[in-house]
C-alpha cells in the first residue's frame, strides 16, 4: 500500500505551522484531563518561538503534537500546508523523518552508536547511500564543532558535546522545523549559552525553531514567547 | 530492503549482540544443541544407508544366500549318542530342487568348502577349496587373468582341474608359470587351468561369497575325491561332519522377486529338512534393517533436536523481550527520529536472526563432532550429508524469524512518547 506522501508545495508560503482549535484530552479511567484546550497558532517560516509555562500547562503535549508523535483529539494541524489529520503511522513517521528535527533535554543519543552513526541515523532510515551520508554527517559535525570526535561514543562526551551531536542529528535531514524541548535544561549556563548560540545560528540559516523552556534568559533568544497555562495560550510576547 | 541498508542493519545487529557476548552465547546454546542434533541425526542416517548399500553391493541385491548351519545339539545339549558324526546342512538335492522348481531364478550356484593343504614342490599353503559349478564365475564376476575358468564339461566329467585366485597363485607358484602346473590338494592332484582376480576384501563379511585366497574345483570332483565326510581336528578331539553343500547362492531375475523367491525357497527347505540346519540371508533385508536403525536414531535425535530448538527459540524470544524492555528508550528515540514500525521490526528481527544463525553455525561445528563420537563409541558408520548443512542453517534462521517476530512487533508497537519517557 503506497503511503500518501504529504504535498511538499506550501499553500501559504509564510506559514509553516498552523494550529486551529487543537484539543488534546487524556482519559484516566473516569476522569478526563484536558491537556490542550483549544490552541490556535500560526508560526511563520524562519521564526524562533519559545513556549513557556509551568509544568502541567500543556507545553509538552503541544510539542508532541507539533512533532507528530501524537494526534490531537480535536482541531486541525497543518504543517507546511499539509493536514496531519487522518495520516497513518507510516506517514507520520515519514514527516518526522523529513520535516522535523528533535532536540531533547536529555540529548537522547543512542549509546552504542558512535557520534558519526548517531548523526547519520536519520539518513539511514531514509535509506540513503552510505558514502554520501558519511560526508553529510562529517559536514554537520564540523558545523557543531565536533570534527575530532566522530568515532567517540556519547558516554565519552560532555553534556554540551552530546547536545551538539543531537543538534547535528536534528539538522542532517534538512528539516523544515526544529523542535527543542528544554535543550539547555541539563547543561550549565555557559554550555547552555553555547548551545543557544548554535540554535540562533541555525535560525539565522532559515530554520524555524520551536523551543520549550522555563528559563526566561533562554527564552530571550527567541523572537516570540508564548506563555501557556491550563492547556491554553495565555499571552504572546514579541521581540527578542 | 536487503541492499546496503540491510547490510548496515546486519552490522549494527552484530554490534549490539557483541555488547553482551556471554548473554548472546548462552542464548544461542539451545539452537546450538538443536542444530547439532539435526546434523548428528542426518549423519547417522546417511551412514547407515551407505553401509547397507555397500553390503548389498558386495553381496548382490538380487542374491539369496543359503548357508549350512550346524544345528544346536538337539538332545539336551548332549553330543549325539549313536553317531560320532554330525550330518547336517544343505544337500545337492536341495540345489537340484531349487533349479527345477522355483520360478524367477536366474542361476543357482552350489558351494562346497573344504580346507586343504595345497602343495607344489616344497611350498605349502592352506587353501579354501571351493567345489562349485561354472555359474560361480558368472555370479561373482571376477576378471579372468590367465587360462580359462571351469566349464560344463569339467562338471560332467569331474575333471581334475582347478582355478586359482591371483593372490593364492602368487604365494603358491611364486615365479613359476601358472598354467599347466599340477598342484596337490590334500590327497589329489589337480591341474591349474586358469587364474582369476582376487576378491577385494577377504572375509569382511561372513556372507561374502568369495575370499581372496581360494581354489576352485568342479563340485563333482570335490564330492567324489574328498567324500561327503569332512574331518576337523580341533584341540585334540576329532570331529566328523557330513555336509554336502556349505552354501547355495541363488540369483533372482529381478530385485522385486527377491523376497517371494526367498519365501519359496524357505518353504521348500522346511519340507525336506527336519532340523533348522540352514540359514537364509537376503542382502535386501539388510537395507530394511538399516532403515529400521535409521528410524530409531531419527526418532531419538529428532526429538532431542525438536525440543532443543523449541527451548532455544523460547530462550531467544525471552532474551529479545528483555532486550526490547531494556532498549525501550532507544526505540523511542528511533521512532521520534522517523523510523517506521517496519524498520524497527527489521532491526530486531535481524538481530534475532543473527543470534540464531550464529548458533546454527556453531551448532554445525558441534554437529560434526557428535557423529564422530557415535562412530567411535558404537562403531556405526556416520557421514554428514552436505544438504544437512544447508538444512540446519535454514532451520536456525527460521527459528530466529519465528521467535523473533513477536518481540520485534512488540518493540515496533511501543508508543514513541511513552518509550521516550522510559528510564
Amino acid at each position: 500500500m503506497p503511503t500518501p506522501s504529504p504535498d511538499p508545495r506550501p499553500t501559504e508560503p509564510e506559514t509553516v505551522i498552523r494550529l486551529v482549535g487543537v484539543e488534546k484530552i487524556y482519559r484516566m479511567g473516569e476522569s478526563e484531563v484536558r491537556a490542550l484546550d483549544g490552541v490556535s497558532l500560526d508560526i511563520a517560516r524562519g521564526r524562533f518561538l519559545a513556549v513557556m509555562g509551568s509544568s502541567g500547562s500543556g507545553k509538552s503535549t503541544l510539542m508532541n503534537l507539533l512533532g507528530c508523535l501524537d494526534r490531537p483529539t480535536a482541531g486541525c494541524y497543518t504543517l507546511e500546508g499539509c493536514d496531519m489529520a487522518g495520516l497513518d503511522d507510516n506517514a507520520l513517521s515519514n514527516i518526522r523523518l523529513r520535516r522535523i528535527g528533535f532536540i531533547f533535554q536529555s540529548f537522547n543519543l543512542i549509546p552504542q552508536l558512535t557520534v558519526r552513526e548517531n548523526i547519520e541515523l536519520p539518513l539511514f532510515y531514509l535509506g540513503q547511500e552510505s558514502a554520501a551520508s558519511t560526508k553529510r554527517a562529517e559536514k554537520l559535525a564540523e558545523l557543531v564543532g565536533l570534527s575530532g570526535r566522530l568515532d567517540h561514543r556519547p558516554a565519552q562526551l560532555s553534556g554540551g558535546q552530546q547536545q551538539r551531536v543531537a543538534i547535528a542529528r536534528a539538522l542532517v535531514n534538512d528539516p523544515a522545523i526544529i523542535l527543542a524541548d528544554e535543550p539547555t535544561g541539563n547543561l550549565d549556563s555557559k554550555t547552555g549559552r553555547q548551545i543557544m548560540d548554535l540554535l540562533t545560528q541555525c535560525n539565522a540559516d532559515g530554520k524555524t525553531i520551536v523551543m520549550v523552556t522555563h528559563e526566561p534568559r533562554i527564552a530571550a533568544y527567541a523572537h516570540t514567547r508564548l506563555f501557556m497555562s491550563d492547556g491554553r495560550v495565555d499571552r504572546v510576547e514579541e521581540g527578542g | 530492503m536487503f541492499n546496503s541498508h540491510g547490510w548496515r542493519n546486519l552490522q549494527l545487529g552484530i554490534k549490539d549482540l557483541m555488547l553482551h557476548k556471554l548473554r548472546s552465547f548462552l542464548t544461542m546454546l539451545g539452537v546450538i544443541f538443536g542444530v547439532a542434533s539435526v546434523i548428528a541425526m542426518l549423519a547417522v542416517g546417511e551412514g547407515a544407508s551407505r553401509q547397507a548399500l555397500e553390503q548389498i553391493r558386495r553381496l548382490g541385491s538380487n542374491n539369496i544366500i543359503l548357508t549350512s548351519v550346524k544345528p544346536m545339539a538337539d538332545e539336551g545339549g548332549q553330543p549325539q549318542k549313536n553317531s560320532y558324526m554330525s550330518v547336517y546342512g544343505l544337500l545337492e538335492d536341495d540345489y537340484l530342487r531349487i533349479c527345477e522348481t522355483i520360478q524367477e531364478v536366474k542361476r543357482v550356484v552350489p558351494v562346497r568348502l573344504i580346507r586343504k593343504m595345497a602343495t607344489l614342490g616344497a611350498r605349502n599353503l592352506e587353501l579354501r577349496v571351493v567345489g562349485t559349478t561354472p555359474d560361480w564365475f558368472s555370479l561373482v564376476s571376477r576378471p579372468v587373468l590367465a587360462g580359462r575358468v571351469l566349464n560344463d564339461s569339467d562338471t560332467d566329467q569331474s575333471s581334475m582341474v582347478c582355478v586359482l585366485t591371483e593372490r593364492g597363485a602368487r604365494r603358491l607358484l611364486a615365479t613359476e608359470s601358472a598354467l599347466g602346473q599340477k598342484i596337490r590338494l590334500g590327497g589329489s592332484v589337480f591341474e591349474v587351468i586358469g587364474i582369476v582376480a582376487s576378491a577385494e576384501s577377504s572375509g569382511g563379511s561372513l556372507q561374502a561369497p568369495d575370499q581372496s585366497v581360494d581354489v576352485y574345483i568342479p563340485l563333482n570332483a570335490s564330492l567324489s575325491r574328498y567324500g561327503r565326510r569332512i574331518a576337523y581336528r580341533s584341540s585334540g578331539s576329532r570331529d566328523l561332519e557330513q555336509v554336502e553343500l556349505h552354501q547355495i547362492l541363488v540369483e533372482v531375475t529381478g530385485e522385486r522377486h527377491v523376497e517371494e523367491v526367498a519365501l519359496a525357497v524357505e518353504a521348500m527347505l522346511q519340507r525336506f529338512h527336519k532340523k533348522p540346519d540352514y540359514k537364509i540371508s537376503v542382502p535386501l533385508t539388510l537395507l530394511r534393517q538399516a532403515e529400521a536403525t535409521k528410524r530409531t536414531f531419527n526418532i531419538v535425535l529428532g526429538s532431542i533436536a525438536g525440543i532443543s530448538l523449541l527451548v532455544g527459540g523460547i530462550g531467544i524470544m525471552n532474551i529479545m523481550l528483555a532486550s526490547v524492555t531494556e532498549r525501550t528508550r532507544e526505540i523511542g528515540i528511533r521512532r521520534a527520529i522517523g523510523a517506521r514500525r517496519s524498520q524497527i521490526i527489521m532491526q530486531f528481527l535481524i538481530e534475532t536472526v543473527v543470534l540464531s544463525g550464529m548458533g546454527g553455525v556453531i551448532g554445525i561445528g558441534v554437529g560434526f563432532i557428535i557423529p564422530l563420537a557415535i562412530s567411535w563409541l558404537s562403531g556405526m558408520p556416520t557421514q554428514v550429508p552436505l544438504y544437512g548443512l544447508a538444512l540446519s542453517f535454514g532451520i536456525s534462521v527460521l527459528i530466529g524469524i519465528v521467535f523473533g517476530l513477536y518481540p520485534a512487533i512488540r518493540a515496533a508497537n511501543l508508543h514513541p512518547i511513552e518509550a521516550l519517557r522510559h528510564e
